[in-house]
């Protein structure tokens, strides 16, 4: 038996919002489409309401009046979890301690009534796929957290749900096995072509893996967009600075450049702007001689992490600008050099309204 | 190895209280049991004597009904109390463990104000249907005041256990598709096995060993304590006493071992 592609149901969140009893206001209503197969990231600080949506969406939450859930068309917003045929992975897992491997993998189906045999033959097709073969008899306190981690994805994606909703599940995991994992996530994902919402609060983690990314604001969409979008064209401060690294620079503009302390940097804004906030990510600095390019300022520190060097320059902007230069270029700390910048890889953003 | 030396010197205060007011007075009661004029045969009497085996049937049975249905009211309230939030909640659970601190006997008291002669439901049952029901002094008397007694302890227990369940396995078992019921079945009630054996041990032992509201209602049914207190203060009668005492301990800890070895399975896995 194998996965029909694209089984999934399509999400449409309809001004949900939500205020605890406690009166915590844990989400301005939103309204969100989710297409049918789509992976969907929610990212945001800690916090921000990620979880809160995930569970209105699971049915785990219910949304302040006005809200609606619907799945493929249908409102299931006063449907009960146990109805929505929803696959849930929570951070902790949640694995049944009274139940072996094998039982936790086959709960689901045991509660749908599915015949013994046919139910054992969904639980090795699940335990090859998730790379979990010689465990399906032990206790869930036998298994390493990556294991639990499989084990929890098995039990979500063996009863075929229209959507698979994730809290963090690589979170409680080191850094390699996160690394690894996340791979054969996004392969499992990409396979299994079920609509998929995933939390996270690590970027790179919400990058490889959404098609789309919602990056939130304490209870609020800042932006949605492919992991491109979000990264080179933010809305705003926000999302430019909790996405990588950013340098925001705030200065007088004439005739189309900015006006800086360490010379005029060409940006791609209308002429008649008189102040511009500009985003500059790290890597779109080019660290050239000094007089070989418009801006320049004098380096400050350089790091070497391996893959690149990090390097701080100051003169160039009234704040210190981070550059992440390749591992190649040659420069050391009190040196005056050039700063290349295209005016393409300036972006700018609406200016502050700081709250 | 001072380390190893200083363990032993904790362990010297332990070994003089266990000698001195635990193996000392039991050997003593064992020896007692078996200076009758039957002698160690003394101790098969509470199984082949028929008055003293009625009894202990009696007992046991009233003990276990007790624990079975103090385990499933308080499983009930405990749950709802630990997990909602109402007015008057706080003024509830203290009312409940309120007869905590009551001997035996103010629970047996209660009960015959309840449904002794005099008794309230005597009264109101007088007034409806023209006839008193009293049942203060029968085994269903004595079965309510146990369960009086014990649902408070175990009340506590549950709440506890109930706090510390993990919520979100409820949660995974329901997005899997479990209604309330299969969730109840399948992941709250294996979580609170621990608790359930740990008080309903502790409201058994009590309910066999129970003195002071046997001895405040049963005139007309015995009990084992009842019998062990006749047979050494009215009929002086030392060795069968001793022997019954003995018989009451071993029994009622072999029904807990019992149970505990029945629920073992479940208990470990869930641990
Ligand atoms: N049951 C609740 N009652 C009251 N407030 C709550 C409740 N659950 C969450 N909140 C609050 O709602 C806000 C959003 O919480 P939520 O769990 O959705 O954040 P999150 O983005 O998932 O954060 P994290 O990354 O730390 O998991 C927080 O301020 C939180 O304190
Ligand atoms: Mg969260």
């Amino acid at each position: 038996m194998s996965v029909p592609a694209g089984h999934g149901a399509s999400v449409r969140i309809e001004t949900c919002g939500k205020t605890f009893a406690d009166g915590t206001r844990a989400l301005e209503p939103a309204t969100l489409d989710i297409a049918r197969g789509e992976t969907l990231v929610l990212l945001g600080p800690s916090g921000c309401g990620k979880t809160t949506m995930l569970r209105i969406i699971a049915g785990l939450e219910l949304p302040d009046a006005g809200g609606r859930v619907l799945f493929d068309d249908n409102d299931m917003t006063s449907v009960p979890i146990e109805r929505r045929n929803v696959g849930m992975v929570f951070q902790s897992y949640a694995l049944f301690p009274n139940m072996s491997v094998a039982d936790n993998i086959g709960y689901g189906l045991k509660i749908r009534g599915m015949a013994r045999q046919e139910r054992a033959a969904r639980v090795a097709e699940l335990v090859a796929l998730t790379n979990i073969s010689g465990l399906e008899n032990r206790r869930v306190d036998q298994l390493s957290g990556g294991q639990r981690q499989r084990v929890a994805l098995a039990r979500a994606v063996a009863i075929r749900p229209g959507i698979l909703l994730l809290d963090e599940p690589l979170t409680a995991l080191d850094a390699a096995l996160r690394d690894r994992l996340r791979g054969e996530l996004n392969r499992l994902l990409r396979s299994l072509g079920i609509t998929t919402i995933y939390v996270t609060h690590d970027q790179s983690e919400a990058m490889e893996l959404g098609d789309r990314i919602v990056v939130m604001q304490k209870g609020t969409i800042a932006q949605i967009g492919t992991p491109r979008e979000i990264y080179f064209k933010p809305k705003n401060r926000f999302v430019a600075e909790f996405i990588g690294a950013a340098n925001i620079i705030e200065a007088p503009v004439e005739n189309g450049d900015l006006v800086l302390p360490g010379g005029r940097q060409p940006i791609g804004g209308e002429a008649s702007q008189t102040t511009a906030v500009a985003m500059i990510r790290p890597e779109t600095i080019r660290i050239v001689e000094e007089g070989a390019a418009p801006l320049s300022g004098t380096i400050d520190s350089v790091s070497f992490v391996g893959d690149r060097q990090r390097m701080l320059v100051s003169g160039a902007s009234d704040k210190v600008l981070t550059v992440d230069a390749p591992n190649t270029v040659k420069a050391q700390a009190g040196e005056r050099i050039g700063l290349l910048i295209a005016a393409e890889v300036v972006r700018l953003l609406p200016p502050e309204n700081r709250g | 190895m001072p380390h190893r030396y200083f363990v032993w010197l904790c362990l010297l205060p332990l070994a003089v209280l266990t000698v001195a007011f635990f193996l000392l007075p039991m050997a003593r009661l064992v020896v007692t049991g078996a200076e009758g004029p039957q002698g160690l045969a003394g101790y098969l009497a509470i199984l082949v004597e028929p008055r003293y085996r009625a009894t202990l049937i009696n007992t046991v049975l009233l003990a276990a009904a007790t624990t079975v249905v103090t385990l499933v009211v308080a499983t009930v309230a405990g749950m709802f109390l630990q997990r909602h939030r109402f007015p008057g909640r706080a003024v509830l659970i203290a009312m409940l463990t309120f007869p905590l601190a009551f001997p035996g006997v103010v629970v047996g008291f209660l009960i015959i104000l309840l449904a002794g002669r005099q008794g309230l439901i005597g009264d109101l049952s007088n007034r409806m249907f023209g006839e008193k029901l009293v049942f203060a002094y029968s085994i269903f008397g004595l079965f309510l005041g146990y369960l009086y007694f014990s649902i408070p302890r175990v009340i506590l227990t549950i709440m506890a256990a109930v706090q510390k369940l993990d919520v979100g396995l409820e949660e995974a078992a329901r997005s899997l598709g479990a209604g309330p019921w299969a969730v109840q079945r399948d992941v709250v009630l294996p979580a609170l096995g621990p608790a359930f054996v740990a008080s309903g041990a502790i409201a058994f032992a009590t309910a066999m060993g129970a003195f002071g509201t046997a001895f405040t209602l049963a005139t007309n049914i015995d009990v084992l304590p009842m019998l062990i207190y006749t047979e050494f203060t009215l009929a002086a009668n030392f060795a069968t006493s001793a022997a019954l005492s003995v018989g009451l301990g071993i029994i009622a800890w072999a029904i807990l071992a019992l149970a505990r070895s029945f629920s073992g399975s479940t208990v470990a896995a869930a641990g």
